[in-house]
């Protein structure tokens, strides 16, 4: 990659139409930095809201018996602080982190579709708006779980189900068009001289994580359709009544379910894959194999889904085959593994906020993956199901996996995106005490798991006690250092010290060639990519 | 601009990709019946109908068939197997019944769903007639005794050498009303 020749366009280019002043500006934006910063806004913005909740759970949990909330309005409590981390925080962030960062990765001026960009966004805010407001509806919000089994979400459900049911319709559009517009733009728009092999593993891993939601999501949005139909229309698809089944409920939302939950963290994989190199100062190892690996674990994800429903009396043939289907994604999430650490291997390694983050995912996502493991082995999954343990597990897999990821990604990018060195103590402050909270909190609930605490109860047995305290002080400990990273971006953006275009000395990649704050029109006219070295 | 008519292209392929995944949800539904049908796995089909060839006995074998009923939740009726527990031969032909009772003040109409545990049963059971294949209506106060006549097939392997088949009643009275007066509108329409 010349770097004489970008930054000679960039003298070139005439900084002629900025973005526009006021509301308006975001209103109507097509920019995707724009775009991009309102998806992480919002995504915060959840993030914050979700994890409210979360604390008002383990506020009711740090003792045995009745304290604070009624069990209903807890139940509504596990389920809102579900769907909005999944829905609200992880998924809009990477879609912003993509928005923003994928056209700077390949050399393209905008995504594919900028109007839908606008559009996808916007839906956001509406959909998730109506899901809170259910809230203060006769009957309250949801209260079903995330996985909204039916007939809890039919039969059972309070009548604001409907506007959840709106609310999963519209943020589906909504991610169904950003995977569209992801996947028109990396097919279409990329530099010359930017072959598929030599694109970014964030841009690859993206392109996967967007076929996966073309392919979900409108499965998502079948599954509470006929919960609609069934609530309002006389249908039986999940009421034995009139001849349907509440398993294929399960089945049906698991098929969506489970990939749902690789796009939760292919993209992480790709951030990983960005910081891991910069940090240790080695090119990434084993580049195509982190690319068929990325492609194994996205075909796995289709073949698996029954393996979160081994306790509903499923053949022994099907208990085997989803057993084995499941522990082979461990082949390819082991080749990655692999190569994070064999990329760290003799690299000259410097301990930035971003590296300690994505060196934390790396350690604590694969904690969560061995318990996974654990839990793929059918007949000790009778043991486990529905307990703390599973509890313990995608909370290891989501928190320091997918959040930390997300996390990483913006103390990595932020100098781009702010044209301001990261405050490193405070960044460093932050990545400790995320570190600690994050691991006494979830870490306890593999014991009280296996020792048999259910899950969604808001009261428990005595002999729990000691370790949901504990688990209930890491909780709070996560829960408010996250104030320290809002503190730290806001102050991020409105001072520090002025950042260069390649602001970590072993950056590689297109976004480092454009200047510290990226212009808001960056590669205009495409560069030419020789690829890396 | 070609990279507009590539992006275009490919737009209506991906958005041709939703649809049919939004399809593949719905198509999920038959898939599954028609699996659970083949391979008997949700314990819900049994075999219906008379006996395909005479039956030969099995007098060394005998198997425990265990009838229960299940309460929905919305569903007033008294409802119980005239005898709990059958020791048949395979190839036996058993007859049974449910009494079934309507302690409410209104005419109602009732369906009971079957299911066969454990599931791989299911298709060694065969029901020569059951309650379960019609609507069961019952006056207000009304008792009946709902018959069934079942058999083993010979066939069925050695480890399975017992039976649970329940029944749940569910309250259709409302929906075969709405089919009722939807049968006399169009009766009245044709008279016309």
């Amino acid at each position: 990659m010349s770097a004489a020749d970008i930054t000679a366009e960039h003298h070139d280019e005439h900084h002629d139409h900025g973005p526009a002043k006021g509301f308006t500006r975001w209103l109507y934006t097509t920019n995707h930095k724009d775009i991009g910063s309102m998806y992480l806004w919002f995504s915060l913005a959840m993030f914050l809201v979700g994890g409210c909740m979360a604390l008002v759970i383990r506020a009711e949990l740090f003792q045995p018996g009745l304290q604070l909330v009624e069990p209903g309005f807890f139940n509504q409590m596990t389920t809102m602080h579900g769907l909005i981390m999944v829905f609200g925080a992880v998924m809009p962030a990477f879609v912003g982190l993509a928005n923003w960062m994928v056209p700077m990765m390949i050399g393209a001026p905008d995504m594919a579709l900028p109007r839908m960009n606008n559009w996808s966004f916007w839906i956001l805010p509406f959909a998730f708006g109506m899901l809170l407001l259910t809230l203060f509806m006769d009957g309250g919000a949801p209260n079903f779980g995330w996985t909204f089994y039916a007939p809890l979400s039919t039969t059972y459900a309070p009548p604001s189900v409907t506007f959840f049911i709106f609310a999963v319709h519209m943020m589906g559009i909504s991610s169904i068009m950003g995977a569209i517009n992801i996947v028109a733009t990396i097919l279409n728009m990329r530099a010359p001289g930017m072959t598929l092999m030599k694109m970014p593993l964030f841009v690859w891993t993206w392109l996967i994580t967007a076929y996966l939601l073309i392919a979900v999501m409108p499965v998502l949005a079948g599954v509470v359709t006929m919960m609609l139909m069934d609530i309002h229309f006389g249908t039986s698809f999940f009421d034995a009544a009139g001849g349907g089944d509440p398993v294929l409920f399960q089945h049906v939302f698991w098929f969506f379910g489970h990939p749902e939950v690789y796009i939760m963290i292919l993209p992480a994989f790709g951030i990983v894959s960005a910081i891991i190199p910069t940090f240790a100062r080695k090119q990434l190892f084993g580049y195509a194999s982190m690319v068929y690996a990325t492609a194994s674990i996205a075909f796995l994800s289709f073949i698996v889904w029954a393996h979160h429903m081994f306790t509903v009396g499923m053949p022994l043939a099907g208990e085997l085959f989803f057993m084995f289907a499941t522990m082979l994604i461990a082949v390819p999430t082991g080749v990655k593994v692999f190569n994070w650490i064999a990329t760290m291997w003799r690299g000259s390694m410097t301990f930035e906020t971003p590296m300690l983050f994505a060196i934390a995912f790396v350690i604590l996502f694969t904690i969560g993956g061995l318990s996974g493991l654990m839990l793929a082995i059918a007949p000790a999954d009778f043991q486990y199901h529905d307990t703390y343990f599973v509890v313990a597990h995608f909370h290891y897999v989501l928190v320091p996996g997918a959040i930390f990821s997300i996390m990483a990604a913006v103390y990595y990018w932020l100098p781009k995106w702010t044209g301001h060195q990261l405050n490193e103590s405070a960044g460093k402050f932050h990545f400790w005490m995320s570190f600690i909270g994050v691991n006494i909190t979830f870490f306890p609930m593999h014991f009280i798991g296996l020792a048999g605490m259910p899950r969604r109860i808001p009261d428990y047995a005595l002999q729990f006690a000691d370790f949901n305290a504990i688990a209930t002080v890491g909780a709070f400990i996560f829960g408010f250092s996250q104030l320290i990273f809002v503190w730290n971006v806001i102050q991020n953006i409105r001072s520090g010290k002025k950042a260069e275009a390649r602001c970590w000395e072993g950056a590689e990649g297109l976004e480092w060639e454009v200047p510290s704050p990226a212009p808001y029109h960056t590669f205009t006219t495409p560069p030419k990519f020789e690829g890396a070295k | 601009m070609s990279v507009a008519a590539d992006t275009k292209k490919l737009v209506a392929r991906l958005v041709l990709g939703t649809v049919l995944m939004f399809g593949f949800g719905f198509a999920m539904v038959p898939i599954y019946n028609v699996f659970c049908e083949i391979t008997g796995l949700n314990g819900k089909i049994t075999r219906t109908g008379e006996a395909e060839e005479p039956l030969v006995v099995n007098q060394d074998r005998t198997i425990k068939v265990r009838f229960i009923s299940v309460f929905n939740e919305e569903m007033p009726w008294e409802f119980e197997p005239l005898q709990k527990v059958y020791r048949v031969n395979p190839g036996q032909m058993q007859q049974t019944a449910f009494v079934a009772r309507n302690p409410t003040a209104n005419n109602m109409v009732a369906q009971a769903i079957p299911s066969v545990s454990p599931s791989e049963a299911a298709q060694y059971l065969q029901k020569v007639n059951c309650f379960c294949f019609d609507r069961q209506p019952l006056d207000a106060g009304a008792q009946a005794e709902m018959p069934m006549v079942f058999f083993i097939d010979p066939e069925i392997p050695e480890h399975l050498d017992s039976i649970t088949l329940s029944y749940t009643l569910f309250d259709i009275t409302d929906q075969q009303q709405l089919v009722e007066a939807s049968k006399n509108n169009n009766d009245k329409r044709s008279t016309l």
